[in-house]
């Protein structure tokens, strides 16, 4: 089955469809269809987005129709993105222990780790490489394995499951259908950790909040950590290289100074926005955003691609440049729900790309860049494929 | 200038330690923890960025 792409995902390769980018000019917010068949209203604007992110009071985060549930599990339960304060507070400082920028940190060797054994397997291997399924996708997807303590063996079948999860190509019953079987995977996972808790974050929660947690809930948090893990950085990785190979200049930078990284890291954060779905909020009273009126029960769905390309927010918004002084952005979000996996988001890209690029100084696009296969009708934007050659 | 940080309201993103490491740390639960309250004239620009990008709002710069 397909379906139409709600116009707010639609991309031209890297950036929101001009009519997206041309909403921000316009007074309001207009109507569109959500992935969901009903209609909402579009936030394009920087300010006004972050001002609904940064709001949990006015903006709930559980407006969002639900996916049909064969198993009968309430799919909110432990889902950080579909709970607001108190209840996401308690949720999300059982777990912002194991992300701090120092614990982060001391994941790094592994990490390079893993960066290196991937790229030697891409050299032994020799040209051509698809990037994606080479280096892109098992990078972030180990370490997310080994972080969570999910058995990295059963990656295709989780990672497939996690494909057709997010693929808006797909009907909601079957979206559901596999949402079910990724609970009940994480299930079998969360009663082997309530048997025998490892040293790793399954092992963590079941042995500190074991008695804080229903089952549900512990598997809605790994579930959610899961796919979260690896879809998001997964696709930046693969996307932020062929932005890089379109921008020579900029790409010698990521590889020869060490300075330059992290600055890139963010302006590539913003320029892609991988991010793409639509942020779902709802008022819960009749208020104003950026002076516009909205109504109590409105829905309103943020765009995270516009507001980062908005040129109120930053100079030639368009165009990539590492160069910048670092850009506000919102791919993160912003808010009580801000990424909570963004510190080791952005040490997997800081590790993953000056790696890569360094192993292979010629690396290049391996086919015609406008026959590269973009995959915008999923919640995260990204790459079918990478073709390179070096 | 002095910064003030509300610990109820920090959800522990670490956007600040990352754009000022020399004026705040975060404690085992990810909170926020302020190191020089009073940034010097040479950290006040990353301090100025790390308050921008602290996504709760936690953070406030009081001038003196």
């Amino acid at each position: 089955m397909t379906t139409t792409i709600p116009r707010h995902m639609q991309r031209d390769r890297f950036a929101p469809v001009p009519e997206t980018q041309a909403a921000r000019d316009d007074e309001g917010f207009p109507t569109i269809r959500t992935a969901f068949g009903t209609t909402a209203r579009l936030v394009t604007r920087y300010a006004d987005v972050r001002e609904v992110l940064g709001d949990a009071e006015r903006f709930s985060n559980t407006g969002m129709p639900r996916i049909p549930t064969p198993d009968g599990e309430d799919p909110r339960a432990g889902n950080l993105l579909a709970n607001d304060p108190p209840e996401h507070t308690r949720l999300r400082r059982l777990l912002t222990g194991e992300f701090t920028v120092k614990r982060i940190r001391r994941l790094e060797p592994r990490i390079t780790e893993i960066v290196d054994e991937h790229l030697d397997a891409m050299a032994a291997a020799g040209p051509p490489a698809d990037l994606v399924s080479a280096f892109a996708l098992p990078v972030p997807s180990l370490v997310i394995c080994e972080l969570l303590g999910v058995p990295y063996a059963d990656r295709h079948e989780f990672q497939d499951r996690a494909t057709r999860q997010i693929d808006l190509n797909r009907s909601l019953e079957e979206r559901g259908q596999v949402a079910a079987e990724s609970r009940a995977y994480m299930g079998e996972l969360v009663d082997r950790a309530f048997a025998a808790p490892g040293d790793d974050m399954l092992g963590m929660l079941v042995r500190e909040h074991g008695d804080d947690l229903t089952r549900a809930e512990l598997v809605g948090i790994a579930s959610l950590l899961l796919i979260a893990g690896h879809e998001t950085t997964a696709n930046m990785l693969g996307l932020g290289t062929l932005a890089l190979l379109r921008a020579p200049d900029q790409l010698a930078r990521v590889r020869d100074e060490p300075g330059a990284v992290a600055p890139a890291i963010e302006e590539l954060l913003r320029f892609l926005s991988v991010v793409h779905s639509g942020i779902p909020r709802t008022a819960r009273a009749d208020t104003t955003v950026g002076g516009t009126p909205v109504a109590a029960g409105d829905l309103l769905v943020l765009s995270l691609p516009s507001a980062n390309r908005d040129p109120a927010a930053v100079e030639r918004p368009d165009d990539l440049d590492v160069t910048r002084a670092i850009a506000p952005h919102v791919a993160f979000g912003h808010g009580v729900h801000h990424c909570l996996g963004a510190p080791l988001a952005r040490a997997e890209m800081a590790v993953a790309f000056p790696a890569l690029l360094r192993r292979f100084p010629d690396l290049a696009l391996g086919i015609p860049f406008e026959d590269v296969e973009f995959r915008s009708a999923t919640v995260v934007h990204g790459l079918r494929a990478l073709p390179v050659t070096w | 200038m002095r910064i003030q940080a509300d610990r109820d309201v920090c959800i522990g993103a670490g956007n600040c330690v990352l754009a000022a490491e020399d004026v705040f740390d975060q404690d085992d639960d990810a909170l926020v923890e302020v190191l020089q309250e009073h940034p010097s004239a040479e950290q006040e620009s990353e301090v100025r960025n790390a308050v921008a990008q602290c996504p709760s709002g936690a953070l406030a710069l009081v001038e003196e």
